[in-house]
């Protein structure tokens, strides 16, 4: 390979993570990992906690660094990287996070038309617009007025869910989701998810203990074990005749 | 020792003068303790250590002496260095800058308890950094310590006496003048003693409503 193709990450990869290593301390959570995902494709990681799974969504928030190796986004570089680029290349990036992380001191409306209004720079009435737009799609268009304290767990990600796709991001990265939400709850925001899986263009890395819904709206399932990715395919392959040894055991203990 | 109303009646031209000025130290040496704090505590989050250990430095130094000694220091050594301020505007400037290295540790505080989580979402969403000051983690570690910042505001008024000894006509000040005057110390110190109780106590209870209604 030349050496100045640092940028020329091939059109069909949206996501391409090269020879990354982290550690933190003693402990190698991602091994020399190499993995890429196609445009437009949801891709669900699998594996035992403390495999890297999390460490992956992370690194792509830049909410942490790798120690070596490269990962390129939408054609551009988040490592290694300047803050400058980092920030043009994460604005393609969104995240929904377990506890939800929504900004308490805000209505639900303020925290999603903060971002596009302070970041790409829309009006107040076209992101206000946006926002209303999305709280509809998520089923929240009378929550708008509402303090995130007001809503239950499962509105409370829904919204996250709306702020995420304000910025109308390449890429939406799923950290466990619905692991925070009373059981109850759980279907309304899968079911938020796999509307948009359906209705949208937009990639999806998803970290989760949601099989089925691993199986419903993954193309490829990812098993991570020890930092490394030991076996992926279809779901349809994975969890009904998966070949590793490893992932055996891991889905015969989960599903 | 008899009480004299009409002792009472004479000093109230000079109480309120002194109640005007002592509520004038207060307002402002909140509003500088309350700017400064905040400079401080941004700044001990410094990344650049230069930045870090001077502010450390200065502020652990503030903390740790007594303000009566800073008072007499900028009162009666920053003149012979060419600084020279009214004693009012002085002893203001010495007890906003002695309590802003208090409200420095409580802003620390109330920055630290902003779960990780909101810093997380910040970046998430590329808000830029001073955004993610002033509409995330400022408004909400602010709205946890506004009762801690409430008691010392209670405690500077409670320090405004020692502005007295540079001769700041605050009320305890007043009180002294109107005794050298007219030989009667009951009556004029009784008056501010009371008065420090009525802006004090109803000020606590104001506090402790606020820190209710915060818990909420």
């Amino acid at each position: 390979m030349p050496a100045d193709t640092g940028h020329t990450v091939p059109n069909d990869e949206l996501i391409r993570f090269t020879n990354v290593t982290k550690r933190f301390g003693d402990n190698t959570v991602l091994d020399d990992l190499c993995f890429s995902v196609r445009p437009g494709k949801h891709v669900t990681l699998i594996g035992p906690s403390g495999s890297g799974k999390t460490t992956i969504l992370r690194l792509l928030m830049t909410l942490t660094m790798p120690d070596s190796g490269t990962i390129d986004v939408d054609g551009g570089r988040l490592f290694p990287a300047d803050e400058r680029q980092r920030r043009e290349v994460r604005k393609r990036i969104g995240m929904v996070f377990q506890q939800f992380n929504l900004f308490p001191n805000m209505t639900v409306l303020r925290n999603i038309t903060e971002a596009p209004v302070r970041v790409l720079g829309l009006s107040g009435d076209e992101a206000e617009e946006r926002a209303r737009g999305l709280l509809d799609l998520v089923g929240l268009a009378d929550r708008a007025g509402a303090r995130p304290s007001q809503l239950s767990g499962g509105q409370q990600q829904r919204v996250a869910i709306a702020r995420a796709l304000a910025m109308r991001p390449r890429v939406l990265l799923l950290d466990e989701v619905t692991s925070a939400l009373d059981p109850e709850l759980v279907a309304g925001v899968l079911d938020v998810l796999r509307d948009i899986a359906r209705t949208t263009d937009i990639t999806m890395l998803c970290v989760t203990h949601e099989m089925n819904f691993a199986r419903d709206i993954s193309d490829e399932v990812l098993m991570f074990d020890a930092g490394k990715v030991i076996e992926s395919g279809p779901p349809e392959k994975m969890f009904s005749e998966p070949e590793n040894a490893r992932t055996r055991e891991f889905l015969g203990a989960v599903l | 020792m008899t009480w004299d109303w009409s002792a009472v009646a004479d000093f109230m031209p000079r109480f309120w003068d002194g109640v005007l000025v002592t509520l004038q130290i207060l307002v402002l040496g909140s509003l500088l303790s309350f700017t400064l704090g905040l400079v401080w505590a941004l700044a001990l989050r410094s990344e650049s250590r230069f930045v870090r250990w001077p502010v450390g430095l200065v502020t652990e130094f503030i903390r740790n002496t007594p303000l009566l000694v800073q008072l007499f220091f900028l009162f009666f050594v920053l003149p012979e260095w060419g600084v020279q301020f009214s004693a009012l505007a002085t002893g203001t400037l010495a007890i906003g800058l002695h309590y802003s290295t208090y409200t420095a540790q409580v802003y620390r505080a109330g920055i630290d308890a902003v779960p990780a989580g909101q810093w997380e979402a910040a970046t998430a969403l590329s808000l830029p950094a001073h955004r993610t000051w002033t509409a995330v983690i400022l408004p909400q570690a602010v709205r946890r310590i506004a009762p801690a910042l409430g008691n010392y505001v209670i405690a500077m008024l409670k320090d405004t006496p020692l502005l007295a000894g540079i001769g700041v006509l605050e009320m305890l000040q007043q009180s002294r003048l109107e005794s050298a005057a007219t030989f009667q110390y009951t009556e004029p110190l009784t008056v501010v003693g009371i008065a420090f109780i009525l802006i004090a106590y109803p000020a606590s209870l104001l506090v402790r409503t606020l820190e209710r209604r915060l818990a909420r």
